[in-house]
């Protein structure tokens, strides 16, 4: 891509004045796109309601609008809360989410860092976040959030198992934990002989995928999984004690990192930047990929929350039982067969 | 080569502190914390090796199961907020000749194994090459870890399990 453009940056440069920013954009951008399109608009229309109208055509400007009011409200701290812990809370789970985005290709040349080890990276990184919502429950000095962290550490721990080995089975099916590899992988992948649009393992992996949203609808705490947050009976859970700037920052947190699990499940299950038709190595994918891609992003975004505007919340012995007794046996299920079918097929 | 000793020399100094914090905090969730600058430095020494997979599971294990396990637990029972008494154990001598001997027995065995031998340069181990090693040469040690933590696993299992009335 860089080399497209006949520049010739040195590391630092290309790090900090190309990958950094568009790293930005890439969280930031799915993130804002998915608070006005699904938590503003499409939640609206299926609650036989307008949404935000007044600010910019069909209100699109209303999330600039909430910003610059959630940046001018005062900095609070409880007065009984341990200060550096609490301020740093909102940051270990950004980071986490930024992370993320490393290890996403959108082309075959259009990608941050190509590891070895890329989706293994991803799990990794996407389980630090939970360190983060820990300090932000404990630092509060407030029962409501102290319970709320805890129920979120239970339940992302218990879920993050599945989220784990319904990934492995891709991986076996790919043999390569690559984000690039993966992508190739059902590119060139053929259906029985037949490879007019690659081989998406969506086809062979839907239980995969399957346990996969189930378990990124916990890890992101989304209905019906919103048990930390339940606002009935924790106020909201962990963020009870946070306003402006910081439950700000929590917010990005949330839906971008709804924005990018949306983006490795289109990489992993659908052939993130590859559409059929066109040669997997064809330098047009290093333009239009980042669009395909994000296309696929924002139609498995939708699932997301299209469940969080449908489904009750859950109880949390339900959620338990669901982690360990169903998904959990399922995936290892699923891994099992992958495994004897890529070695005897 | 250069680039790689300024980073060893920065995350070995984070980790120092960190883990000095570890000990002197005085307070048990601030101590969990600081461990988990602690792991994370074990984690950059290991990409800066080029251990990458070994790197990541260092996150993963570590920092995102028995930190997070550690804390849970912590929150659970008790975890104040502020300065806590008794939380420093009154003997200080043996944890210290135990450390030193485990800190005098790690120096010699590094420094004997690797005596002025250099690490080749730009070696990334893929993951490829560690599961191949992992399940040729070493796969009686895997096999007996895995055993290992299963009877682990339910040990724990029957100690926490209730007996029926």
């Amino acid at each position: 891509m860089i080399e497209l453009l006949a520049l010739n940056p040195s590391w630092w440069q290309e790090t900090f004045l190309i990958k950094v920013p568009i790293g930005l954009l890439a969280v930031l951008l799915p993130a804002g796109t998915i608070v006005y399109l699904y938590l503003f608009k499409a939640i609206s229309f299926m609650q036989s309601r307008l949404g935000p109208m007044e600010a910019g055509p069909y209100g699109s400007l209303q999330l600039l609008a909430e910003v610059g009011k959630w940046l001018q409200k005062e900095d609070i701290f409880p007065s009984k809360a341990d200060k550096f812990v609490f301020a740093a809370a909102p940051f270990v789970v950004l980071m986490s989410t930024f992370l993320l985005v490393v290890v996403l290709p959108a082309g075959p040349d259009a990608l941050f860092v190509d590891l070895d080890a890329g989706i293994y990276l991803a799990m990794a990184v996407s389980s630090v976040s939970v360190i983060g919502i820990l300090m932000a429950g404990w630092s509060s000095a407030n029962k409501y959030s102290l319970l709320g962290g805890i129920r979120a550490a239970g339940q992302l721990i218990a879920y993050e198992l599945p989220l784990i080995l319904a990934v492995v089975g891709v991986v076996i099916q790919a043999g390569t934990m690559n984000m690039q590899g993966i992508v190739l992988a059902q590119a060139e992948g053929e259906i029985f002989g037949w490879g007019g649009i690659g081989n998406p393992f969506i086809l062979t992996q839907f239980i995969g995928f399957f346990i996969f949203m189930i378990a990124v609808q916990a890890e992101l705490t989304q209905a019906p999984f919103d048990m930390p947050v339940a606002e009935s009976e924790l106020v909201t859970g962990y963020l009870t004690e946070y306003s402006g700037i910081r439950f700000l920052l929590f917010f990005i947190g949330e839906f971008a990192s709804a924005g990018v699990f949306s983006a490795i499940a289109a990489v992993l299950f659908f052939g993130g930047w590859y559409v059929p038709g066109i040669d997997a190595g064809s330098q047009v994918f290093n333009v239009i990929g980042p669009l395909v891609l994000a296309t696929k992003t924002m139609l498995i975004a939708f699932l997301i929350f299209w469940f969080r505007f449908t489904f009750p919340r859950f109880r949390e012995d339900q959620l338990q039982r669901l982690a360990w007794k169903f998904l959990i046996p399922l995936s290892l299920a699923n891994i099992a067969i992958t495994g004897v079918l890529k070695v005897a097929v | 080569m250069v680039a790689q000793n300024v980073f060893f020399a920065i995350l070995a100094i984070l980790m120092i502190v960190s883990a000095l914090k570890v000990v002197t905090t005085k307070n048990i969730v601030h101590a969990a914390l600081w461990l988990v600058l602690v792991l994370a430095g074990v984690a950059g020494q290991f990409l800066l090796l080029g251990a990458e997979f070994v790197g990541v599971t260092q996150i993963l294990v570590y920092i995102g199961a028995v930190i997070v396990l550690l804390l849970f637990g912590v929150m659970l029972t008790k975890a104040s907020i502020g300065h806590e008494e008794n939380i420093n154990m009154p003997n200080r001598v043996l944890p210290a000749v135990i450390g030193t001997l485990m800190f005098a027995v790690m120096s010699y065995s590094i420094i004997d194994s690797y005596r002025g031998e250099e690490l080749p340069k730009e070696t990334v181990t893929s993951a490829a090459m560690v599961s191949d090693s992992i399940f040729s040469d070493f796969i009686i040690p895997f096999e007996a870890v895995s055993v290992l933590l299963l009877a682990a696993l339910i040990g724990a299992v029957v100690i926490a399990r209730k007996e029926p009335a």
